[in-house]
């Protein structure tokens, strides 16, 4: 029976090539425009630790005397904070991040200087992060302690200054430093860059800027202090610092601090450590309040920054509302189509068809529209995700169209076409035999 | 025309008339609402910066660990040479650029009274006059103006503010001579000009766009690395490429910036290029939009009046003219878009809400709503042209047949 509707289906859709053809352009378009849409944000939305990142904690306190415990602590910690709480080990694993801007020259290689991204960070960043190596490894926890003069390049600066070629061993200048490379990593591409996501909530929704490839230069945290002296980017300052002091105690904030905490005793003991350390700092004269301390899993310190960009969310809802136009146009037309066989309908009702049988052989014609829509609408989705990589924002060469998706693509166009046909065909099913016939 | 028979046969069509009224309903919404969208992101792109855009270029050096005296005194002697620079000075930030110096003020020494977080543009002898900006009060900044620089920013110094921060600071008084303090720096208001855009976006949205303040500063150990480059805007691009060459060969110690040392048009149109593709997609989802209900209008059209071509028939021979037949078929979809709208328009309002409760976004000018109901007019008339057209071409023998 299957298979007779199916063939009765496309049968069917030959008859009126003019309205099949406006009905599945109807469906490709719409479901074309909601996947582009969609895929943009299952990219953008999705987990960058999958499986981990319920373990991965980020600890907050809240160095700011002009801050309140009702407001929210400031998004990153100053460097004495940071470097107390990671010190303590009291995490499974725990990473301090600073970023600053670097001039880097290889010294063998005929390359003009570069200006890059630098991020210092400690030995358990890798392992914490999953973090893959092309060539060579991480550095060692003791190199965190000796203040190794050791460096992590990423791929694409491996290109640039050694064509890819393993570089591990060769010297890289930082500033004024020789640093020894020790690793190079595989082409590594969190969506988002979640370790340096801050500042979300005074973006205004721009945040597409999150999803910008990692750090070229990755560095011990501790060897920074020495090789970068003073100039780490700040997050903010409540006060002008004093550039001619240490940036460690400089009244900014400018180093994250990144825990594992495999289960929910520890999470509670590392929560009460990190509120206990806040009082502590707050009887010691450091900080004037400690109420707002903060330690929010991964996915919640992605989802408190907004970081999906307000533009990509408004697309989405804009394209929804498409294809829901687009799935009215479908209902008028299945409607009009199937009533326009309301005689065929009478004949076969007369014969003895009952009005499930009616009912299920206009619904196979929908799903078979659908099919068809789907397809010209997996042709648009390839197309505009296309449109989308060629865009000037940071996530534009993440965006592809993945197995799930795709199925996903053509699930929506035959199960929109299935709801769309609903009710024409029940208009169909109830199609009187006798009155019908009787125009014949 | 006597409509009562349309409705009489729109009554018998009603499951069909409700879905194209619905459609037409939700494209009047979404049409509405995109087109503000659209008419919001261009307002933003128009921001006038307050500088001569056309003739103004940045060329940035990023020099660690050198001596910025001597590097300013290189680059401004080697660029300056560059022919066709009109003028070439130090300037810390330019608009569409990157920030500088970003930071919260107050309205009182003790640091009490917040004023909001503005950005510096601490600029060196000359480039007052090379950004040509609009002084509306106050006169030029004067020799003695300016200051040795301490961090950032003099300690002490008379600032430009543009119109929109001394309305925001001190509304409706004389702006000329008020104070204000940014940790334990203090500035006073000795001019002000029409307009100057901060590097970046505003923090508090579009009306914090032009918080700008303009402080004269000595260049030096931290004011260098940063330079406003002059000239005809027909030949700014080549004096820039020769000026970048220049400034390279005169501090080969230093990288220069290449994202940054470009035409403020340059800067300008990237740093609204993200607005420009979201508004073009706003227009394809648009285009989109109308392609779409017009295909329904067409397809349930043709429909219709495959359906009733035997009454046409015999209306034909009843004696109605081509005419008619095409009138009826038109005042039939005027009055089903007719109905759609008036839903629209609702809808469109809530839509608006919702925006504006989730995005920020002002209220949609009630113009709008005329509007979309015209376009959806035109849209539907246009639409039911060439089925109508079939409909009067049918010959009057059609109601003999027997078909």
């Amino acid at each position: 029976m299957f298979g007779y509707y199916v063939l009765m289906a496309f049968h069917s859709l030959k008859r009126n090539k003019v309205l099949t053809a406006l009905m599945i352009l109807a469906i490709a378009v719409g479901i074309g425009a909601s996947m582009t849409t969609l895929t943009v944000m299952h990219i953008l939305a999705g987990d960058p630790l999958p499986g981990r990142s319920a373990h991965i904690f980020y600890p907050q306190v809240d160095p700011d005397p002009d801050d309140q415990d009702t407001h929210e602590p400031l998004d990153v910690m100053d460097f004495h904070s940071a470097v107390d709480l990671w010190s303590a080990h009291r995490a499974e694993r725990q990473a301090l991040v600073a970023r600053a801007d670097v001039r880097v020259v290889a010294p063998d290689v005929d390359v003009p200087a570069l200006k890059r991204q630098m991020l210092a960070t400690t030995a358990d960043f890798f392992p914490m992060f999953n973090v893959p190596f092309q060539y060579g490894q991480a550095w060692s926890g003791t190199d965190d302690d000796k203040r190794a003069r050791v460096a992590v390049i990423s791929d694409d600066l491996n290109k640039k200054l050694f064509g890819g070629k393993d570089s591990v061993g060769h010297i890289l200048r930082i500033r004024d430093s020789d640093m020894r490379i020790v690793g190079v990593l595989k082409s590594w591409r969190p969506s988002p860059l979640f370790y340096d996501v801050n500042g979300g909530r005074f973006s205004e929704g721009d945040t597409a800027s999150f999803y910008q490839k990692p750090e070229d230069v990755m560095i011990p945290f501790s060897t920074g202090q020495d090789i970068n002296r003073n100039h780490f980017n700040p997050f903010t300052c409540w006060h002008v610092p004093d550039q001619r002091s240490e940036q460690r105690d400089w009244p900014c904030v400018w180093v994250s601090l990144w825990v594992q905490l495999d289960d929910a005793s520890k999470v509670s003991a590392y929560r009460r450590f990190v509120a206990d350390y806040a009082a502590q700092q707050m009887a010691l004269g450091r900080f004037n309040h400690a109420g707002n301390t903060r330690m929010r899993n991964l996915m919640g310190w992605l989802d408190f920054n907004h970081v999906v960009p307000s533009d990509v969310k408004l697309e989405t809802w804009l394209a929804f509302a498409f294809l829901i136009i687009c799935l009215f146009n479908t209902v008028g037309l299945l409607l009009a189509k199937f009533l326009h066989r309301g005689g065929e309908i009478g004949v076969r009702r007369a014969l003895g068809a009952t009005r499930t049988a009616v009912f299920a052989q206009c619904l196979m014609e929908a799903a078979v529209t659908g099919l068809l829509g789907g397809f010209g609408g997996w042709l648009l989705t390839l197309l505009g995700l296309w449109i989308v990589r060629r865009q000037p924002t940071a996530y534009a060469d993440l965006v592809h169209l993945d197995i799930p998706m795709f199925l996903l693509t053509f699930g929506a166009a035959i199960a929109a076409t299935l709801f769309a046909g609903l009710l024409p065909a029940f208009r169909a099913s109830r199609v009187a035999p006798a009155l019908q016939l009787k125009t014949l | 025309m006597d409509i009562a028979p349309i409705f009489s046969a729109l009554r018998r069509h009603r499951l069909a008339t409700l879905l194209i009224a619905l459609e037409i309903a939700l494209a009047c919404a979404v049409l509405c609402n995109a087109c503000f969208l659209i008419a919001n992101r261009v307002d933003q792109m128009h921001i006038q910066s307050g500088v001569d855009e056309a003739s103004l270029a940045q060329i940035k050096m990023d020099c660690d660990d050198c001596d910025e005296t001597d590097l300013n005194a290189r680059v401004l002697s080697a660029v300056g040479q560059v022919s066709g620079v009109q003028s070439v000075s130090v300037l810390n930030a330019v608009p569409f650029g990157e920030h500088a110096g970003t930071a919260g003020i107050h309205l009182d020494a003790s640091n009490q009274k917040f004023g909001g977080v503005v950005d510096f543009f601490v600029g060196g002898p000359g480039s007052f006059k090379a950004l040509g900006l609009n002084l509306v009060q106050g006169s030029m900044p004067k020799e003695d103006d300016y200051r040795a620089v301490e961090d950032f920013i003099p300690a002490d110094a008379p600032v430009w503010v543009t119109r929109a921060l001394a309305e925001h600071l001190w509304p409706g008084e004389d702006p000329l001579g008020h104070e204000f303090w940014m940790d334990r720096f203090h500035f006073r208001v000795a001019g002000v000009v029409a307009h100057l855009a901060r590097p970046g976006g505003g923090e508090g949205g579009p009306e914090t766009r032009e918080w700008s303040v303009f402080v004269p500063g000595i260049p030096g150990k931290k004011l260098a690395g940063n330079y406003l480059i002059r000239a005809q805007p027909d030949q700014l691009q080549r004096v820039l490429r020769e000026a970048r060459a220049a400034a390279i060969k005169a501090a080969p110690e230093a990288v220069l910036d290449q994202q940054q040392s470009r035409t403020i048009g340059e800067l300008r149109s990237e740093y609204f290029q993200q607005d420009v593709a979201m508004t073009h997609i706003l227009v394809g989802v648009i285009a989109a939009l109308l392609l779409v209900t017009a295909l329904g209008i067409v397809g349930l059209a043709s429909f219709w009046v495959a359906q009733r071509r035997r009454q046409i028939g015999v209306r034909r021979a009843l004696g109605a003219t081509r005419r008619d037949i095409l009138r009826y078929f038109q005042t039939e979809n005027f009055l089903i878009v007719s109905m759609g709208v008036v839903l629209g328009m609702a809808l469109a309002y809530g839509l608006n809400i919702w925006l504006m409760l989730s995005y920020e976004l002002p209220r949609l000018p009630a113009y709008y709503l005329p509007i979309g109901v015209v376009v959806l007019w035109l849209l539907g008339q246009m639409s039911v042209l060439a089925p109508a057209l079939r409909a009067a071409a049918v010959p009057p023998v059609v109601a003999t047949r027997n078909e």
